[in-house]
């Protein structure tokens, strides 16, 4: 039987006359890839917020890891992972240095952290680099690195927000590489993107234009259903009617 | 517990691994102190004067000799003629010149009224008032010692004593004047920039996305600061103490205290600077055009407050160094207790209170 781990019901959110995210539902299973597109402004990572925490809904009702996102948010963070759309290590700390802060952050024990850490930095190939700052490491590496910190606790849920902003292919597809050895560890990855090779990689995607969900399926299913034959062709059609620009 | 050490360490990385702040955080109370201590000084010291003596007998010299011998002045030119005056002071070089009536001393021997003119450079007032108060006490002196027997009937002679400081020392005033500034400066700044840099580096979204409680990221960001304005306001007490000798009068205990309370107070002014700004630039303007500026020119201790018109005066009262600055001057120069400074202390307790409940609240809905 599947599980459940994110669901959302017409989760709506207003920022004075402008709608945000409008109404939108959908639901999430544990071990999922889910990619959540659109283009800037559709109201991604307004989405995502609510989902985190970070933002209250205006209305509607959802749940992450069975907590509800109004009341629960505390028991919510707890449970998930976070990698924002812009790089988010300290530059000036060193690669041991910012495994150590944000695994102590979710209230990992020392032996844990250190066992943990060994094996994330062989993982990565970065044992040579664990006493460099970060500052100092090429843009890939420390996007890898930023996610791997970013599950490290082990958390249900992962949400990533434009994580693969600015790096070239190959990082991309090793980044993803990562991704599926998360998934296949039984971590749910919420990932927004705007590369439409990325919605390839995901089990399902969501596209969302103006705020709303148009169109919800495995890319399979929505290539099939759009007539088209790259995702790039599906998210152009539904986008041609978009009315927001992108900022 | 454990997540705050975690944190408060990683503080003190970011602070230590910054060489070249740590030393302008370290180094600035002294350099600040030297400077205010020997340049910057509004005591007179070893001013040039002229004088133009048409006397020229016994007491006009014994007089142009103490003041050369007095540490305020050195006599530099001797003028020969009463044109000579104006080219001297064009010339920059003096500051006062005296003249010397002809026959100085047969009028003060027989009538008892003779006369010097003391000619001041008046385009900075201060210092003409200055020089010409101590060239009159010198005179006065002298004749005193001529005449001691000589008591003229019913003179009203005011004995001036100054007390708490009785050489007069600039330093009494300013030392207190430079915690103020240096405290708000490395506590409330140095605290904002350290709480807006992490908005600027986007590390802030996955703290606030993290279990991490919102207090704790405050009070972590907040207690190496604290640490190193004690260190600082100790610098500032050794620098006083030994280079300038001003002494503490009174309780070293009580005086670190308040200094406590005001860097809490300097902190929680920087909490709310980190919620109103976004970037460290922003961060760092707004700390000194709200808090420097204010600190100079309305702490009362470049100007005295009572001086000022009364919206000034006003608007003086909710700027914290001003408190501060009296509290400091009571305990450290004037030696009085507690008793004397709980009225200032409770400004700033409020002041802290209120700053802190409305930098929670608004820190609180960023989160929302």
């Amino acid at each position: 039987m599947k599980e459940t781990v994110i669901k959302a019901e017409r989760l709506t959110k207003k920022f004075g006359d402008f709608t945000a995210t409008n109404q939108i539902s959908f639901e999430v299973e544990k071990g999922e890839i889910f990619g959540f597109l659109g283009a800037n402004g559709a109201g991604k990572t307004t989405a995502m917020r609510m989902l985190c925490g970070l933002s209250i809904p205006s209305s509607g009702n959802a749940t992450v890891a069975g907590y509800d996102v109004y009341k629960q948010t505390e028991l919510i963070k707890q449970n998930i992972g976070y990698m924002s759309q812009k790089f988010s290590l300290y530059e000036d700390l060193t690669v041991k240095e910012n495994i150590r802060f944000y695994a102590g952050i979710y209230g990992m024990g020392s032996a844990e952290i250190k066992t943990k850490m060994n094996a994330l930095l062989q993982q990565l190939q970065m044992t040579a680099e664990e006493n460099s700052l970060v500052g100092s490491l090429p843009l890939g590496w420390k996007q890898k690195l930023a996610f791997s910190v970013a599950i490290l606790h082990e958390p249900k849920i992962v949400f990533l927000d434009e994580p693969t902003g600015g790096v070239d292919p190959v990082t991309r597809r090793e980044f993803w590489n990562l991704i599926y050895e998360a998934a296949e560890k039984g971590i749910t990855v919420f990932v927004t993107t705007h590369y439409m090779d990325e919605a390839e990689y995901c089990n399902r995607i969501s596209i969302m234009v103006d705020g709303k969900i148009e169109a919800l399926d495995t890319p399979h299913n929505l290539k099939t259903i759009f007539h088209a034959s790259s995702m790039d062709e599906v998210f152009l059609q539904l986008a041609r009617g978009a009315k927001r620009t992108a900022d | 517990m454990k997540q705050f050490i975690i944190f408060v360490k990683k503080e003190f990385r970011h602070i230590f691994r910054d060489r070249k702040s740590l030393l302008i955080i370290i180094m600035m109370p002294i350099v600040q102190i030297i400077l205010f201590g020997f340049a910057l000084t509004n005591e007179i010291k070893n001013s040039n004067i002229a004088v133009l003596d048409n006397a020229k007998d016994e007491a006009s010299r014994a007089i142009i000799q103490r003041l050369d011998a007095s540490r305020y002045f050195n006599v530099t030119r001797y003028l020969h003629a009463s044109q000579d005056i104006e080219a001297a002071f064009k010339s920059g070089t003096v500051r006062l010149v005296v003249v010397f009536q002809p026959d100085f001393r047969e009028s003060l021997m027989h009538s008892g009224k003779a006369q010097v003119q003391l000619i001041a450079d008046a385009s900075d007032p201060n210092t003409a008032t200055t020089v010409t108060n101590y060239a009159g006490n010198i005179i006065s002196d002298y004749q005193k010692e001529m005449s001691p027997q000589v008591q003229p009937p019913y003179s009203i002679r005011p004995e001036i004593r100054m007390l708490y400081n009785p050489q007069l020392k600039g330093a009494y005033n300013f030392v207190p004047g430079v915690m103020a500034m240096i405290l708000i400066l490395i506590s409330a700044m140095m605290t904002s920039v350290a709480i807006v840099r992490e908005k600027e580096i986007n590390t802030m979204e996955v703290l606030l996305v993290s279990p991490l409680k919102p207090l704790l990221f405050i009070l972590s960001k907040a207690i190496p600061y604290v640490f190193l304005s004690l260190v600082n306001v100790s610098t500032i007490l050794l620098v006083s103490v030994t280079l300038l000798e001003v002494p503490i009068n009174g309780s070293l205990l009580l005086l670190m205290g308040e200094s406590f309370l005001f860097i809490l107070t300097s902190v929680s002014l920087g909490l709310m600077i980190s919620n109103l700004t976004k970037t460290q630039q922003e961060a760092q303007m707004f700390s000194l055009m709200t808090l420097m500026l204010p600190t100079l020119l309305l702490g009362g201790f470049m100007f005295p407050i009572e001086s000022m018109p009364l919206p000034l005066q006003i608007i003086s009262n909710i700027v914290p160094s001003k408190w501060f600055f009296l509290i400091v001057k009571d305990v450290m120069i004037k030696g009085l207790g507690f008793s004397a400074v709980w009225k200032e202390s409770l400004v700033l307790v409020g002041m802290t209170l209120f700053l802190l409940a409305v930098s929670f609240k608004k820190f609180k809905t960023r989160l929302a």
